[in-house]
């Protein structure tokens, strides 16, 4: 069972790395072209189209072959109602059922081709990072429904197969994370805590594969984590919690007026800082990464840059490999500290001043 | 004209130096507190790991702050 299942994975990242081979039909794409015109290698050009979000998922290109796997695009105006097709349809700047595509923007056109920017176009697509999402929450939910199946199956036995490398995990979610920082009161928090720890360090690991979508370094992704973080935070806060930040015990009244203000703006700025930790760190590892290898191009030179490049890039992607463990386990362990605040009972409350 | 191109090579010579700083002043932070930690690990090693968990969130904290800075000079050269 367990080695079936080890296989399953095995041939479903082999099935992601060899869409590739299969998707060699689409054309040219916009960078490209403009590239191909100045016919000058752009660094920050290269690199914001590795790292941000895209409607065609862009392996690689060669000489014959440009390794691109169309996505659907999704969009909604008032007159047209709903369309979907692929992107493949708009590449070369064409133009399909009234829609065009420049840098990533879509927007409808008229009969002579100009822009109309009447149509207020709604851009629902499924595109890069949305895909890679999925394929995560795939991967996520076989991943884990075997372990827990694992879990039922081998109770009060040793753990096999997928279940004994995850199980220590989970369980040092559970002690070192989970029961620190929360309190005797951790249980409900775990399915969260857990879900969110595996979620960041799958997703930043994904992200690091050949040809994968930089999904945790995409804003809108973390400031949904730090949002979810953020609600669950206040409504499972307690009268002392609400205390606390509404009316501070134990200072003067004047200084409640400062006070005040304060608190209710440390709210926001805990997701806010949760969001931006993820994002930058994750794309900061990414730009580092690309612009040692845009250092070859840059100076065009094979044998005395590019070993150097190399060895650099190399040094880099280990360390992000470390990287993207240590920030899925700081977003855990400091959403498991705004949950431990949120619910602390009142005779040890006062240690956590200063977040 | 040559105004405005020493506006922008102004604006991107002060997000270099900002994210400089922010660099510097983030690599002292966490140094200070890598020090400390390996210190105090180095007296209890039986704490190790709490001292490890100290050491991350405090690290966590600059670095958060460190990455706002990154991310106001990002915003400076890109804008």
């Amino acid at each position: 069972m367990a080695t079936k299942i080890n296989k399953l994975l095995l041939i479903l990242l082999m099935s992601m790395a060899s869409i590739a081979g299969f998707a060699s039909s689409g054309g040219h794409t916009v960078e490209e072209e403009d590239i191909d015109q100045e016919s000058v290698f752009n660094p920050g050009e290269m690199i914001m189209h590795h790292i941000a979000d895209s409607h065609e998922w862009h392996f690689f290109n060669t000489e014959s072959m440009n390794a691109t796997l169309p996505l659907p695009i999704i969009v909604y105006s008032a007159g047209k109602g709903l369309s979907v097709f692929s992107s493949a349809r708009l590449t070369h700047h064409g133009v399909y059922n009234g829609y065009q595509i420049h840098h990533e923007r879509i927007f409808a056109v008229d009969a002579a081709g100009n822009e109309d920017e009447s149509i207020k176009v709604y851009d629902f697509s499924i595109t890069k990072n949305v895909a890679s999402l999925i394929i995560s929450a795939i991967l996520l939910i076989v991943v884990f429904t075997t372990v827990a199946k694992g879990y039922v199956k081998n109770k009060g036995k040793a753990p096999s197969g997928v279940q004994s490398f995850f199980e220590p995990i989970v369980g040092y979610v559970r002690d070192e994370i989970a029961v620190k920082m929360i309190g005797p009161r951790y249980e409900r928090f775990m399915p969260y805590l857990l879900t969110i720890f595996f979620f960041v360090w799958f997703n930043n690991l994904l992200g690091l594969m050949p040809g994968g979508a930089n999904l945790t370094g995409n804003i809108a992704v973390t400031l949904m984590l730090a949002i979810t973080t953020f609600i669950i935070t206040t409504i499972s806060g307690n009268g002392y919690y609400w205390k606390h930040v509404l009316w501070t015990p134990g200072v003067p009244l004047p200084l409640r007026i400062i006070i005040l203000p304060i608190e209710i703006i440390g709210l926001i700025t805990k997701p806010f800082s949760l969001m931006i930790r993820l994002f930058a760190n994750i794309t900061a590892g990414h730009i580092i990464i690309l612009s040692f290898i845009g250092l070859i191009f840059i100076f065009k030179s094979l044998f005395l840059v590019a070993p150097l490049s190399v060895a650099f890039g190399l040094f880099m992607t280990f360390l992000e490999l470390f990287v993207a463990l240590i920030q899925a386990f700081v977003f855990t362990l400091l959403t498991a500290m705004y949950f431990g605040s949120a619910v602390e009972e009142h005779a040890h409350a006062d240690h956590d001043h200063g977040h | 004209m040559l105004n405005s191109i020493l506006l922008d090579g102004l604006a991107l010579a002060g997000a270099g130096i900002g994210a400089g700083v922010a660099a510097l002043a983030a690599g002292l932070g966490i140094g200070r507190i890598g020090s400390s930690a390996v210190e105090s690990i180095a007296r209890q090693p039986s704490e190790s790991g709490k001292i490890q968990t100290a050491m991350l969130i405090a690290a966590a904290l600059i670095e958060g702050v460190a990455l706002f800075g990154v991310v106001v000079c990002l915003l400076i050269a890109l804008a």
